[in-house]
């Protein structure tokens, strides 16, 4: 696995094929590690810290779940490959920071990783497309296992897996999912749900942009404990609370189609006219009409493109994605120009691939 | 309005972040707005988890600290007022020497102050006793909560049992 198969293809978590896709995006666990008898990664000396790298390396490649994956190491990328990584999801921004031994061991393909020598020496994550907790738990846990087999782990019978941040000691696990919630955002209903959602200890985030939009209406919720609640306790609560989100959300797209079926359309035919015809679209931008596609994909409109391609362009369209593309540094204005000249270019080639996408 | 990470430019971007029954307001600039990730990068937003920690433990009164003076980890030598500043610890070791301070936090952050769930595979070959007296103490808690107490007499037996089988295996209990 390289960074030129990556740059390729957009990702197996990305093609929109898991189930609800059209609400969930994507769903992560994370189960963070320590090797025992070193430092944590912030307090540990560089040479323990390329200890570390290889003994993970060593783990990974004697693997079956990592088997055909490889080691890239954060000091040997330029910026805009670190970024590129950090745009994908596969690389939090303390990793990407290459001044240090750290590292990220990539999988067959994206859905497996570990990030080594963050926080935590070992940051594995299992990353799925749509909703799917059991399966992405499934994977990390089997990966976990299959290292573990090899390296030694901080661990204490009383706290559990012990981790460099107190609010990730225990199961060390961090599971989430990545949610579309348009109809609950037109709808003013957002403060309320997101309100009850925290009260049953789960974290959520949300961003808002300019004004008072939500970027993309998308949000994150994840669990928000470690210790005292097992990680299939702690899966199953999100996954309950996640139901109950997109049941709210089924709700409110019900009363949107019933009560302002034209304005819906309207506000997704035109944000789909801007992306196939835009000629200077800054990322934002991209971000919030690809949130217009995706509610009108989870409608039913006929004619518009695949979620894999609304997916795409939420990924590619990305500072370093374009830069790396083109193969130089761009400045803001220039990455404008070329994300929307990206964008149309992918929505003609949806349109003669399905012979679908303009034709609404 | 000026920007709260450089108080250079005016602030573009206004990012409220829910976490935590808390809403917490940044008023950036594009710039600024693009260095910390959260322009472009909407599913992996950079958010300190250390910095919403160390307000936590400031919260927390640290008049021990006070009386007995800094203390200090023996095996990475991290004192615990960099734990305060920073919400992270040096290594492993951190949890014991820091164990007083850190179960009140653990408290408040989880809602409990033991593991629940995956074990090590090779912890798991080997269950220790301290483990399994933990638990019994936990169901003895339980019963009691539930004035179920001839659950609890019994409970009690075999917690008495355990300690002394255990004092006879390992000596004195370990501090």
């Amino acid at each position: 696995m390289d960074l030129d198969t990556l740059a390729r293809n957009p990702g197996p978590w990305l093609d929109g094929s898991g189930p609800r896709a059209d609400l969930v995006v994507s769903t992560r666990v994370r189960l963070a590690r320590n090797l025992s008898g070193v430092p944590f990664s912030h307090r540990a000396r560089d040479e323990q810290l390329v200890g570390v790298l290889g003994a993970v390396e060593r783990a990974a490649k004697d693997s079956v779940s990592f088997a055909g994956g490889g080691l890239l190491r954060m000091h040997e990328l330029t910026p805009i490959e670190r970024q590129f990584l950090v745009e994908r999801h596969l690389v939090s921004h303390e990793l990407s920071d290459g001044a240090r031994p750290r590292g990220l061991y990539i999988g067959p393909s994206e859905r497996l990783s570990v990030m080594v020598n963050e926080e935590d020496h070992v940051r594995l994550q299992a990353l799925c497309s749509g909703f799917q907790l059991a399966e992405a738990w499934a994977v990390a846990e089997h990966a976990d296992e299959e290292l573990e087999a090899a390296l030694e782990y901080a661990f204490t019978d009383e706290l559990g897996y012990l981790t460099a941040c107190p609010t990730n000691v225990g199961t060390g696990m961090r599971a989430s999912v990545l949610i579309h919630l348009p109809a609950l955002v037109l709808t003013k209903q957002i403060d309320k749900v997101l309100k009850s959602v925290m009260q049953v200890g789960l974290a959520v985030r949300g961003f808002y942009g300019e004004g008072s939009d939500v970027m993309g209406n998308l949000f994150q919720l994840s669990n928000q404990t470690t210790l005292g609640h097992s990680e299939q306790e702690s899966i199953e609560s999100l996954d309950r609370v996640t139901r109950q989100i997109l049941d709210y959300e089924e709700r409110a797209r019900d009363v949107m189609l019933r009560d302002a079926r034209t304005q819906i359309e309207d506000k997704v035919w035109r944000a789909y006219g801007s992306l196939r015809y835009g000629r200077n679209m800054s990322s934002q931008e991209v971000i919030n009409l690809c949130s217009a596609i995706r509610l009108g994909v989870a409608l039913g409109f006929a004619g518009l493109p695949p979620l894999a391609v609304v997916n795409e362009l939420l990924v590619f369209t990305q500072p370093a994605h374009l830069q790396r593309g083109a193969g130089r540094a761009l400045e803001a204005p220039e990455r404008n120009l070329l994300r929307a000249e990206l964008v149309r270019a992918r929505l003609e080639r949806a349109i003669s691939e399905t012979g679908d996408g303009g034709r609404g | 309005m000026q920007c709260q990470s450089c108080h250079k430019n005016p602030a573009q971007l206004h990012f409220t972040n829910v976490q935590d029954n808390r809403m917490t307001e940044v008023h950036l600039c594009r710039a600024c707005a693009e260095e910390r990730g959260l322009v472009g990068v909407p599913a992996t937003p950079k958010f300190s988890i250390a910095d919403l920690l160390a307000t936590m433990v400031d919260k927390m009164s640290t008049t021990e600290e006070e009386r007995v003076g800094p203390v200090q980890c023996p095996s990475c030598g991290m004192h615990y007022s960099a734990f305060k500043d920073t919400g992270r610890l040096g290594c492993a070791d951190c949890y014991v020497a820091f164990q007083s301070k850190l179960r009140p936090l653990l408290r408040r952050i989880h809602g409990s102050t033991r593991h629940v769930g995956k074990l090590p595979l090779h912890a798991e070959a080997a269950p220790s006793p301290a483990r399994a007296l933990s638990h019994l103490y936990d169901d003895l808690q339980r019963a009691v909560e539930r004035e179920d107490f001839e659950s609890a007499a019994e409970i009690r037996d075999r917690i008495k049992g355990l300690e002394k089988q255990q004092g006879a295996a390992t000596g004195p209990a370990e501090a």
